[in-house]
């Protein structure tokens, strides 16, 4: 009864609205139901199947494919990798972007030359960045000098119970990935949170100025309330590409030192051209996928709650 | 607003006219042979030689690069699926899948060919690089006997020594022995000189290290019997395979970060002398030259673990191409292989890019460090020339358990037992693949 | 005394809050300076000469770069995809992102969220699926087809960002304009648009670098030279085995180049200051 009479409400005038208001994501949706749904039923069909990639012939397999992967270590160890460069790029990065983002909004001395900096890193290609951090974080030695900086310049400091071989060193290789990472990302949180900061009426800094609020309480009362919205998309876009960070490893330690740096692409790229297993790679995308979009789903739960405080 | 929009709209209005200028599709050519390769080192020199191909016989060989390799191998195995694949290719993966791709009808039989003319062009070839390509009488793939490719270069990796450093440290000839070996790299540590330096952030460089040693140690019989499951990785012979690479760690005769080294890099190391001994393929010659010309080095082979069995190193043909089975221009394409493999071309490639080449007769006209790589052509070996191959994610783990040796993360009885174990899982799941594709 | 302290604090802040900026901007700079250095240096001096200024400037590599004849081809190819896949998105995007945060219709929240998730999926696992869809649609090689995929690489990302910056700005301008007789239309180009100007700066950089940075994509559709994107240049310096530092670093400055001049060009419409009203009318 209560459908009924929602129906009755709807009129011809809001079909023709809602018609209107669709078109507007009609580009979208469709370029999106032709490069996006195929690919995807196809990737989903293909995780069903045992194929090595080139014979017609591919073989049905139930979901054999998920269950070995459910068992497979090398699998969730990529994961926990993986979770471990978020998790670093979450905190380290996300709040140094703020941080900067926060300073350059200030009124201070040459901010237009330091926003230009600081987007560098992003603009680099991963091949110069992997070069200049290899050579920094250099283990080696020549002629009883450090040929990598870090280990030079703590030599020289003294501080030689330091010392290690960072990047082939299991130990350190992957929070060395992991900071080389949130370095080579801040740029992106940065102009983001920026841009955020710049939509912000100067009034309600003014208005709160002129009750005797400090610093801080604008900071706290102000700035944040408003910048929630942008702060939980760069968290969600750092999510995204942190989960996803691989080309900065395969410059960085190329296949060295697997068992200490594998990431999901990795092991995906690894099941598909190296194994030559695609309909294993397929499961992995799609569980991958699946993961990335229950984080989401959680975090999105969350922030509904955090905004409503 | 208006300016970006201007400017934007104007940009696009551009962009538009050479989208659709260049959206002329461009017909199938009869008369032209396409070419699909991954060498970035030698895409000039091979554009150089199709111009004169062209100037000989008129046929045009359009040459197109897709790098890096792994790039490469998408667009062959994209291309496969949609049956439109170049008239001539390459396949970069293990034996299995080439063994795929005949099967699947993507690759002609080159054998007739081989044989014409009293088997001239196949007796100007080195067999060895030959045999990566040929599928023996009772091949495991269930392919039709035959040869399949064409080599273009021939290959093979070994330790090469640096003269000044050796001397430097009081060597007087290159080591015989692996003690002999040890003994050489205490000596330049002494005098602040690292040991060896190779690739191994890439696994195919452990890989022909590791198995080089296993030949050595336990001979090629007792390997394939490991490969078809007869013979455990816990094996006492194994666990000294796997006790070599403990050694080198603990005795200091490896670089320190050799595990998360690119090849690029580990011959960036050699050339500059930061390390006295490489483990690397007959290419370097044409790195090491342009990084450093004062550079003296010699080569050898690895020196044995067991001098009594002769060591055998990975070698063979460097990169093959196979020519499309259903391409139109079939014989074009086979000529211009044919021809690209005369001496004349196979001399002009070889001094370009300074790697051995894959006809004999041109042997003759290269440099004297390319000869001493050449000279020991006979002790090589591949593992597509091998009846067995080991499981590829049992391969992958292998290397993975030497690198985790290597730092001192596992101890060579611990990755024997890791290996072991993946293989026994491995061997199952292909047990159950087999069922499947007879069932 | 009090005043003094109060001052002696703020220097003390400015200076600390300066040597925070300077520290992480000195890391930034430094690895755009190195490629600097090397691509003056020649392969035999790249690894030797160790002082921190160059004692030989070397222009022959930038030469080298930019008499290559298909750098140009690809150069001129980059700017096409970028521009195109860049204007198309922003437009694309933005559409979507206004009627996501201001119109209603219904299954808004399914479609928004479907294009959310399709972010999620990575794409290494759908090269095949992808090339045997553009084949179907007989694109393989061409640009269009190129550029209508990268277009499509980049929607998810602009419309939620641009969707969140839309939900978080003033309406007062878009109910004044409707007031006015503005239709829909008018009001997402004359209004909405000028007003999320941060938000499109943000997204023309993303997406552009985006484009600019791509090649395994491009190796995977076009077949053709003349076709080919920049960074399909950039790998043909980066030999198999051998590698030329000097002219491989020069490529990169040079690749580099357009991206950071766009950044600078687009930083500006970052910044507050503009007067907003100027577009509207």
């Amino acid at each position: 009864m209560t459908s009924l009479a929602q129906r009755k409400k709807f009129t011809m005038g809001d079909a023709k609205e809602s018609l209107v208001n669709f078109s507007f994501i009609l580009p979208a949706v469709i370029l999106f139901s032709i490069f996006y749904i195929y690919p995807f039923y196809d990737i989903f069909r293909l995780s069903l199947h045992e194929w090595n990639g080139i014979d017609a012939q591919k073989y049905y397999v139930h979901f054999d494919n998920f269950k070995e992967l459910f068992k497979d270590g090398n699998w969730w160890r990529s994961m926990w990798h993986a979770g471990i460069i978020t998790f670093f790029a979450l905190t380290f990065q996300n709040v140094m972007a703020f941080a900067l983002a926060l300073a350059c909004d200030q009124k201070i001395r040459m901010k237009k030359f330091y926003r230009m900096i600081f987007f560098i890193p992003p603009v680099l290609s991963e091949v110069v960045v992997g070069f200049i951090w290899m050579w920094i974080l250099n283990g080696d030695m020549q002629s009883g000098e450090y040929i990598g900086i870090l280990n030079y310049l703590l030599d020289k400091m003294g501080l030689h119970h330091l010392i290690t071989s960072w990047l082939s060193n299991p130990d350190t290789v992957l929070t060395c990935i992991a900071l080389v990472h949130c370095w080579k990302g801040f740029g992106w949180g940065f102009i983001m949170l920026f841009a955020g900061l710049q939509t912000i009426d100067a009034q309600l800094y003014e208005a709160a100025r002129v009750d005797g609020a400090n610093s801080w309480q604008i900071f706290k009362n102000i700035t944040i309330p408003m910048m929630v919205p942008v702060i939980l998309v760069v968290i969600f876009l750092t999510v995204l590409g942190s989960m996803q960070v691989f080309v900065l490893i395969k410059a960085m330690v190329g296949q060295g030192l697997q068992d200490y740096t594998s990431v999901p692409v990795s092991e995906i790229f690894e099941s598909m051209i190296g194994l030559k297993r695609f309909g294993y790679a397929c499961a992995q995308g799609v569980s991958f996928g699946v993961t990335l979009i229950t984080i989401s789903l959680v975090f999105k739960l969350l922030s509904t709650k955090v905004k409503q405080y | 607003m208006k300016k970006i929009a201007s400017i934007l709209s104007f940009l696009c209005l551009i962009a538009l006219c050479f989208v659709f200028v260049s959206c002329s599709q461009q017909e199938k050519d009869p008369d032209r042979v396409v070419l699909w390769h991954w060498m970035n080192d030698r895409h000039e020199a091979l554009e150089t030689l199709a111009a004169r191909y062209q100037k000989e016989t008129g046929v045009k060989v359009k040459i197109d690069l897709f790098s890096p390799p792994h790039a490469y191998t998408q667009r062959i195995t994209a291309t496969a699926q949609t049956r439109d694949l170049p008239d001539i290719f390459g396949i970069l993966d293990k034996k299995e899948i080439f063994a795929a791709y005949i099967k699947n009808g993507f690759v002609a039989d080159l054998t007739e060919e081989y044989k014409k003319d009293n088997a001239a062009w196949e007796k100007s070839l080195f067999t060895k690089a030959l045999d990566v390509n040929r599928f023996a009488e009772d091949n495991i793939y269930g392919v039709k006997p035959g040869v399949y490719g064409v080599p273009l270069d021939v290959t093979n990796i070994q330790i090469i020594y640096n003269k000044r450093l050796l001397k430097k440290a009081g060597i007087s000839r290159p080591p015989e022995t692996f003690d002999e070996f040890l003994e050489a790299t205490k000596a330049l540590n002494r005098v602040g000189v690292a040991g060896l330096v190779s690739g191994w952030g890439e696994m195919w460089l452990i890989e022909s290290f590791a198995l080089n040693y296993a030949f050595n140690i336990m001979g090629e019989e007792k390997v394939m019997a490991t490969f078809r499951g007869q013979v455990p990785y816990t094996d006492p012979d194994w666990i000294k395979v796997f006790e070599i690479f403990d050694t080198l760690s603990e005795q200091g005769a490896l670089v320190d970060g050799i595990v998360i080294k690119q090849n690029k890099i580990a011959e960036q190391d050699f050339a500059l002398e930061r390390a006295a001994f490489a483990f690397n393929g007959s290419w370097c010659v044409n790195v090491y030259h342009g990084m450093n010309a004062d550079l003296e080095y010699g080569v050898i082979l690895p020196p044995p673990v067991n001098p009594d069995r002769p060591m055998k190193i990975w070698g063979g043909s460097g990169s093959s191409l196979v020519v499309n089975k259903a391409s139109p221009s079939k014989d074009k394409a086979i000529a211009f292989l044919r021809w690209l493999t005369a001496k004349d071309q196979q001399a002009y490639l070889s001094q370009e890019t300074k790697n051995l080449p894959a006809n004999k007769d041109a042997l003759s006209e290269i440099p004297q460090i390319l000869s001493d790589f050449a000279g020991v052509m006979d002790h090589t070996t591949h593992p597509t020339l091998w009846k067995y191959n080991e499981l590829a994610k049992v391969a992958s783990e292998f290397n993975k358990a030497i690198q985790s040796i290597i730092v001192g993360d596992l101890t060579p009885q611990e990755a024997a037992a890791k290996v072991q174990s993946i293989k026994m899982a491995e061997m199952e799941k292909e047990k159950r693949r087999q069922q499947r594709r007879e069932r | 005394m009090a005043i003094n302290k109060y001052r002696a604090m703020k220097v003390s802040k400015g200076f600390s809050i300066h040597l925070l900026l300077g520290l992480v901007a000195f890391t930034c700079i430094f690895p755009l300076f190195w490629m600097l250095r090397c691509s003056f240096m020649t392969l035999e001096t790249v690894f030797t000469d160790k002082s921190i200024i160059p004692t030989a400037f070397h222009f022959g590599n930038f030469i080298k770069v930019l008499t290559e004849e298909k750098f140009g081809i690809y150069f001129m190819n980059s700017v096409i995809y970028t521009a195109s896949v860049v204007s198309a998105i922003v437009i694309i995007a933005s559409l979507a992102a206004y009627s996501f945060s201001r119109l209603r219709f219904p299954g808004k929240n399914f479609f928004f969220y479907m294009f959310v998730a399709a972010m999620m999926i990575p794409l290494p696992g759908s090269f095949v699926p992808l090339y045997v869809l553009i084949n179907k649609l007989n694109l393989v090689n061409t640009r269009i087809g190129y550029i209508l995929c990268m277009t499509n690489v980049g929607l998810s990302m602009s419309i939620l960002l641009l969707k969140t910056f839309f939900d978080k700005m003033n309406t007062d301008l878009e109910d004044a304009a409707r007031i006015d007789g503005c239709g829909k239309l008018g009001i997402w180009w004359h209004v909405a648009l000028p007003l999320a100007r941060p938000a499109i700066a943000v997204i023309v950089i993303f997406n552009a670098l985006n484009v600019w940075n791509e090649f395994i994509l491009a190796q995977l559709l076009l077949t053709d030279t003349r076709l080919m994107p920049l960074q399909k240049a950039l790998m043909e310096f980066q030999g198999a085995h051998s590698v030329d530092y000097p002219v491989l670093m020069a490529g990169l400055t040079l690749a580099a180049m357009p991206i950071i001049l766009l950044y600078l060009a687009m930083q500006k419409h970052i910044v507050k200051g503009f007067s907003y009203g100027a577009t509207a009318g």
